[in-house]
């Protein structure tokens, strides 16, 4: 990548232990380039009242930035503008769909569909949905290659299928899901279909009207935006058939002292104050990642993917979980060293300056699948370059080193 | 700072009084859910003493480590000598700098033999 990438990003010049930073730790959130910094700076400084209330300059131009902000998420994913809510994270998203759409259609012996990739964010609501209302939970399995088996889930359809719950991509192996086929073939059912794109939409092309998804839930801290926003893009259509998630001002139309009526539309999922300032700046985070380009950087990832796989691979103590082509994957890598628990490859690899993470990735039932107690993770970002991966593999010889590995 | 000394790498591959107890008089469990480690503690208690003791783990250098210094400190020690141990000990333990992320990890095996004494009164 070009070095006017890396000059946006003012934490890349941070040393960590005496060595220059290299942050591999993008699948959990993203470094913000100086435009959403600044974004935010200028808010404060000349814009902040707000929105969708006052009659005053201040509050009319904090709206009218907010909501150009809505249509760009919208223009971002090939949605119409009204499609578009507000939350805080993904997670909240999600939750907004178990919840407000999620417990007025979802019946006793109903059957949901979630698949073995999935983050707690995208399976928990849905054990708890299922919980409530007695429906059953159903699993789709992987192949061996850490892939979605498509056979099975056709198979796992049926008239009693209500909701398909699906990752776009793995914040684990990686794997990518080929969403537009889970939907096609979900809809054949009546089933809707509810994408978790958090490790997707920073990193590819995202078109809602292709893939006929009918939730997507994200977050703009992993693309590039600030932490505290969330979307959530509901076919427009569905709107009217869940109710409000929660409720307070702004998402009422009127209220009386005894009961109240809501907005339709997006607004009925928006109470109280929105995190305006910080959605202001992830409009300053979509310019630039359009700016770059997704392509650019989709083909950036894989590159670096790639790379690291093969820097890695030559070590026979090291096992990766990874798809075996490159075309089936994020840029993401986990993997676990024989004999090193993934904590102390993450302190080693710290003492190196490269972040990376260690853990279950918020993704217990999938590191099981994957039989090891917890991995290594390294996830890659369009400010990554071969560099970072070589500073990567030199950590990794000095976790041989330590806990005397031999290859 | 080097987190990884000699000590706790012995003491990670190859650590003291691995195993099970058939005949342990307590037995605990300790997760730590963020990182996923776990600790089996068992203890046999003879004459308000623990006379044996072993465990089972799996984890980081750092929580393996700890544990198995802390059953070499606890073998043979008196139930109130040890209720009255504190964190503190283990740091002494493990003679490194823990950092705030680690302290979980250090204290696991602590935790385990807390709830485990703790365990023994009720019986």
């Amino acid at each position: 990548m070009k070095n006017n990438i890396l000059k946006q990003f003012p934490i890349l010049k941070r040393k960590i232990n005496g060595k220059s930073l290299v942050y591999l730790d993008n699948a959990s959130t993203s470094q913000k380039p100086l435009v959403v910094l600044q974004a935010l700076q200028k808010y404060y400084s000349t814009t902040n009242a707000n929105v969708h209330r006052g009659i005053h300059t201040l509050s009319e131009e904090a709206t009218e930035q907010f909501e150009n902000v809505r249509a760009k998420v919208a223009k971002f994913i090939n949605a119409k503008t009204e499609e578009i809510v507000f939350t805080k994270n993904a997670t909240e998203s999600l939750n907004c769909v178990a919840v407000s759409w999620g417990r007025l259609h979802i019946k006793k012996d109903d059957e949901i569909i979630v698949s073995g990739l999935e983050h707690h964010a995208n399976l928990v609501p849905w054990q708890e949905l299922a919980k409530e209302k007695k429906a059953k939970l159903k699993i789709i399995p992987l192949t061996k290659d850490y892939l979605l088996d498509i056979k099975a889930y056709e198979f796992l359809l049926s008239k009693k299928t209500k909701l398909v719950c699906i990752t776009a991509q793995s914040n684990v192996t990686g794997s990518l899901v080929p969403v537009k086929k889970i939907v096609s073939l979900a809809h054949k059912f009546g089933a809707k279909v509810v994408v978790d794109g958090a490790q997707s939409v920073g990193h590819r092309v995202t078109d809602v009207k292709n893939s006929d998804c009918d939730f997507l839930a994200f977050s703009a801290h992993k693309m590039l935006g600030p932490t505290g926003v969330g979307v959530l893009y509901i076919k427009r259509a569905l709107m009217d058939e869940m109710t409000p998630y929660m409720y307070g001002g702004d998402m009422v139309e009127t209220v009386g002292q005894e009961e109240a009526t809501y907005h339709r539309g997006y607004m009925k999922f928006e109470a109280g104050t929105p995190n305006i300032a910080d959605v202001i700046a992830f409009g300053s985070a979509l310019d630039y990642l359009t700016s770059v380009g997704l392509d650019v950087i989709t083909a950036h990832d894989k590159e670096l993917l790639a790379y690291a796989k093969q820097c890695f691979s030559k070590y026979s103590a090291v096992k990766i979980f990874s798809p075996a082509k490159i075309e089936h994957c994020g840029g993401v890598l986990s993997f676990t060293i024989d004999g090193v628990h993934p904590h102390d490859i993450a302190t080693i690899f710290d003492q190196e300056g490269v972040a990376i993470r260690s853990g279950l990735h918020c993704a217990e039932p999938l590191v099981r699948r994957l039989g090891v107690s917890t991995t290594a993770r390294m996830s890659f970002y369009l400010y990554n370059t071969k560099h970072d991966v070589d500073v990567a593999e030199k950590a990794l010889k000095k976790v041989f080193a330590i806990f005397k590995i031999k290859n | 700072m080097d987190l990884y000394t000699e000590t706790i790498l012995d003491h990670y591959q190859n650590p003291h009084h691995v195993g099970e107890l058939v005949d342990h008089s307590v037995r605990v469990v300790e997760h730590n859910p963020v990182c996923g480690d776990k600790i089996q503690l068992d203890l046999i208690i003879k004459n308000g003493a623990v006379s044996d003791l072993a465990f089972v783990g799996d984890g980081c250098a750092i929580s393996q480590a700890a544990m198995s210094l802390l059953t070499d400190e606890v073998k043979g020690k008196k139930i109130s000598v040890l209720k009255k141990m504190v964190p503190a000990k283990i740091y002494d333990l493990l003679h490194v700098p823990i950092s705030p992320g680690r302290v979980k990890c250090a204290l696991l095996g602590y935790v385990a033999l807390e709830n485990a004494l703790k365990s023994v009164k009720k019986k």
